[in-house]
């Protein structure tokens, strides 16, 4: 498994070598276990049963705080964030190994409830995803879906959401009109007050900027930054400046493996890793 | 130059827009010939009086010229010219061709009549008397018009009673019987106890004596509206002079076809749209309506929609949502769109062997016994027909429901699953609606193929003249075991079977023209119901 694998600019890249001797920082160093929120342990995870998309990947995220992962395109960046949500489920002939405990329970379990760790993990999409239905139904829907049909109550939800994600002064004259009217940016943002209105405790993001002009990817950051309050938020993102300018932790992938993970200004400033800082100041990727 | 010619696209872009306008060009003629034909044989011609150069004089409406064939090439060419001349009763035949050469003068007689009746088909002639009871009431055109149109209306009120009582009160008496007579039965295989069972059943047959008693009462009833009706008669001549003498009460209606305004043409034909839209057919079909025939299609259409959308729409679920993704659910794809191909009269066969006879004859077994040797479901019916349609399109539902809901984006449903949704909410929320519009497109494809089906049916329960429709008044008002009859059929039957083809051609480009018109307004109705959907929906084009 270990050692020497060829970057795509090929020069070796180090990996860590297995087992456990410490693969590069220590998952206790970052926080107390309290502020643990998801705790990975040793994932590993396979689309075809043959080659390895995760390779035996520990992380700790902090609740509370935006954590970012970053690397090369087919990394396994993606793949990572969709573990904890359970979402590759849906691949026919994924297997996964390891495991990971969201907010105490461990959701590798097969016999756990996925709508359940679904509605505690919420996602926004890297294409802005609204249903075909208003925007109000749009917010809506998640709430629905948990059983909650009490017309005064769905409004209240509705607009909190809309509000928390900054779209309730654009929306708020059209609620009842539909979704796919709104410009991408606003998407997004509808897509993330959809997100937070069934109240999940973390939020994961698939590089949510990557369809957005600026001005629209401006917006969504202010918004991740308001959002950490309340949320332990997960983003993926293809951008070192956007990593660098949401996330309080870094995570750099490569391969399928976690080469680096620490505070993010450690590790934009002084990466430990060789394979880190040639990816962050742009000498491969 | 001529490289570059090929080389620019245009020879391409030429043969695609060629091809297309040629099919356009192919469908905009078959409607205009069937139009042309059909629409114009409800507008009542002037009859035109020929004198012959042998003496003889003819009258009727011209149908068709055309060019002798052996004069043809000739240097001069000659015509001839075909005249429906009617008057079958006198000489056997409907329509007669005229060499043009053989015309020695023509003229459009004021008193010329047009009869069209009952039976025999139309009469042209002239009107000499009309007679009450065997006594001359009315002598010469004058006066005898103005009788035959007062006498014609009492008779045709009289057979408006006559229809009713027959086809209401006595069908309703049937009916009644008929019951009775299945109790009888039932009582006899069910009860017992002997003296019991001879009490029930001398209770029934009391029943059926007053039923029968009933019945008896209508027949004189009838019969003296017959006797009414046959005291009106008329002598008529044709224009060579032969009498006939005719029952008023047999003529349909009589109008004079040289004397009439545009107003009243105009009035003629509707009427006579009128009367092929909501009459029964008569004279083998080849005169009168097609009531029956498009009430039968419709209700066939529709009982097919209402069964193979659901299944085909389930099946289709199943393929694309929940079956494992494998050379198994390949192979059973692979089958399905093979079904569509496969000929429609082996489809027709199946329906008879299993609907028919399996399932059909099964039920008469087991809840009509009493009404056996007479079969009730184990005989060709509009449900049978219908369930072996549905059979035959289900693979055009299932295709097309498949292809709408993989054209869903996954990041609805994964935006849906993200939420904590089930894979059954996610379905039934948002792939379901948003594949609606692609499954009413397959509904609407399975419509119009069922709706112009006919080699199954003719097998599986259609005839040439139903007694009754599907639906009347006794319950449970759908009679779904019964024969029906059908647009598709009735076009093979009168144009193909009918003894007097020449008659009945302009029947079968009508006929043609209305299963045309109803399968496009079955399809513009479920297009609208698909527009209404989609722009609620407002997305995606399918």
């Amino acid at each position: 498994m270990e050692s020497q694998e060829k970057s795509p600019l090929g020069h070796a890249v180090t990996l860590p070598p297995r087992p456990d001797s410490g693969n590069g920082h220590d998952p206790t160093a970052l926080g107390t276990r309290d502020n643990v929120e998801v705790e990975i342990r040793d994932l590993c995870l396979s689309y075809d049963g043959r080659t390895q998309t995760l390779k035996h990947i520990d992380m700790d995220i902090t609740k509370g705080q935006v954590t970012a992962f970053i690397g090369p395109s087919g990394c396994g960046k993606s793949t990572l964030l969709r573990c904890l949500n359970r979402l590759n489920d849906l691949i026919d002939g994924c297997t996964t190994s390891g495991s990971i405990v969201v907010g105490g329970i461990q959701i590798l379990d097969q016999t756990l409830d996925v709508t359940e760790l679904r509605k505690r993990v919420g996602m926004v999409f890297q294409k802005p995803n609204p249903f075909p239905k208003t925007i109000y139904e749009n917010v809506a829907y998640g709430p629905r879906v948990l059983g909650i049909h009490n017309k005064a109550q769905l409004n209240d939800i509705v607009e909190k959401s809309l509000r928390s994600a900054a779209l309730w002064e654009e929306a708020k004259d059209r609620l009842h009109d539909n979704a796919l009217g709104l410009s991408g940016g606003q998407h997004q943002r509808l897509c993330i007050a959809r997100t937070i209105a069934v109240e999940p405790e973390v939020v994961l993001m698939d590089e949510p900027c990557s369809a957005l002009d600026p001005i629209a990817t401006t917006k969504i950051e202010e918004l991740i930054h308001e959002l950490k309050k309340q949320y332990t938020i997960v983003i993926v993102t293809h951008n070192m400046q956007q990593a660098a300018r949401v996330s309080d932790f870094t995570a750099f992938m490569y391969l399928g493996e976690l080469i680096e993970f620490g505070k993010t200004e450690k590790l934009f400033t002084t990466p430990e890793k060789q394979a880190t800082e040639d990816y962050i100041t742009g000498r491969f990727g | 130059m001529f490289k570059g010619f090929l080389r620019s696209g245009d020879p391409f872009i030429w043969l695609t827009g060629g091809t297309l306008a040629f099919s356009l060009l192919m469908i905009a003629a078959l409607i205009w010939i069937v139009g042309a034909n059909a629409l114009g044989f409800f507008w009542p011609d002037q009859l035109r009086a020929v004198d012959l150069q042998d003496g003889q004089k003819i009258l009727g409406s011209v149908r068709a010229q055309e060019v002798i064939p052996q004069s043809a090439g000739a240097g001069q060419e000659q015509y001839r010219t075909q005249f429906q001349v009617a008057n079958r009763d006198l000489y056997g035949s409907d329509f007669r061709w005229v060499d043009d050469s053989l015309m020695t003068g023509h003229a459009f007689p004021e008193q010329a009549i047009y009869l069209e009746r009952y039976e025999w088909g139309p009469f042209f002639g002239f009107l000499t008397t009309v007679r009450q009871d065997g006594e001359i009431v009315a002598e010469g055109f004058d006066q005898a018009w103005p009788k035959f149109l007062e006498l014609h209306a009492r008779t045709q009120d009289t057979l408006d009673n006559i229809h009713t009582i027959e086809k209401k009160d006595i069908g309703d008496i049937n009916y009644e019987l008929e019951q009775l007579r299945i109790e009888v039965k039932r009582t006899q295989r069910q009860e017992t106890d002997p003296t019991r069972a001879a009490a029930k059943i001398a209770a029934l047959e009391e029943d059926i004596a007053s039923w029968q008693q009933a019945y008896e009462e209508k027949a004189q009833e009838l019969a003296a509206l017959y006797q009414e009706n046959s005291r009106y008669h008329m002598t008529v001549q044709d224009i060579n002079g032969k009498e006939k003498e005719l029952a008023i009460a047999g003529v349909v209606r009589g109008f004079l076809p040289n004397n009439m305004n545009w107003f009243e043409r105009f009035g003629l034909y509707v009427a006579r749209f009128w009367e092929f839209f909501w009459e029964d057919p008569r004279e083998a079909n080849t005169e009168g309506g097609v009531f029956p025939a498009i009430f039968g299609t419709v209700m066939m259409v529709i009982i097919m929609s209402i069964v193979v959308v659901p299944f085909g729409v389930v099946a289709a679920l199943y393929l694309r949502e929940y079956a494992k993704q494998g050379p198994l659910v390949r192979a059973v794809r692979i089958a399905v769109n093979n079904l569509a191909g496969v000929p429609s009269i082996v489809f027709g066969v199946f329906g008879l062997g299993f609907f028919v006879y399996a399932i059909g004859g099964t039920l008469d077994q087991l809840f009509y016994q009493d009404s056996l040797p007479t079969p009730t479901y184990g005989t060709g019916g509009i449900l049978w027909a219908s369930l072996t349609l549905a059979l035959l399109t289900v693979p055009v539902v299932i295709v097309a429901t498949e292809e709408s809901l993989s054209a869903i984006p996954t990041e609805w449903r994964e935006g849906s699953l993200a939420l904590g949704a089930t894979k059954w909410e996610t379905l039934q929320k948002i792939v379901i609606p948003g594949a609606l519009p692609g499954i009413l497109t397959g509904t609407i494809l399975a419509m119009a193929r069922g709706a112009g089906e006919v080699a199954p049916l003719m097998i599986t329960g259609v005839v040439k003249l139903a007694p009754t429709l599907p639906v009347d008044g006794h319950w449970p008002f759908f009679h779904l075991e019964r024969k029906f009859m059908h647009l598709g059929f009735h076009i093979y039957d009168v144009g193909f079977q009918s003894p007097n083809v020449e008659a009945a051609k302009p029947m079968v480009f009508m006929t043609t023209l209305l299963l045309i018109v109803i399968v496009i307004a079955l399809n513009l109705a479920a297009i609208a119901i698909r527009n209404r959907l989609r722009s609620r929906l407002r997305f995606g084009a399918f």
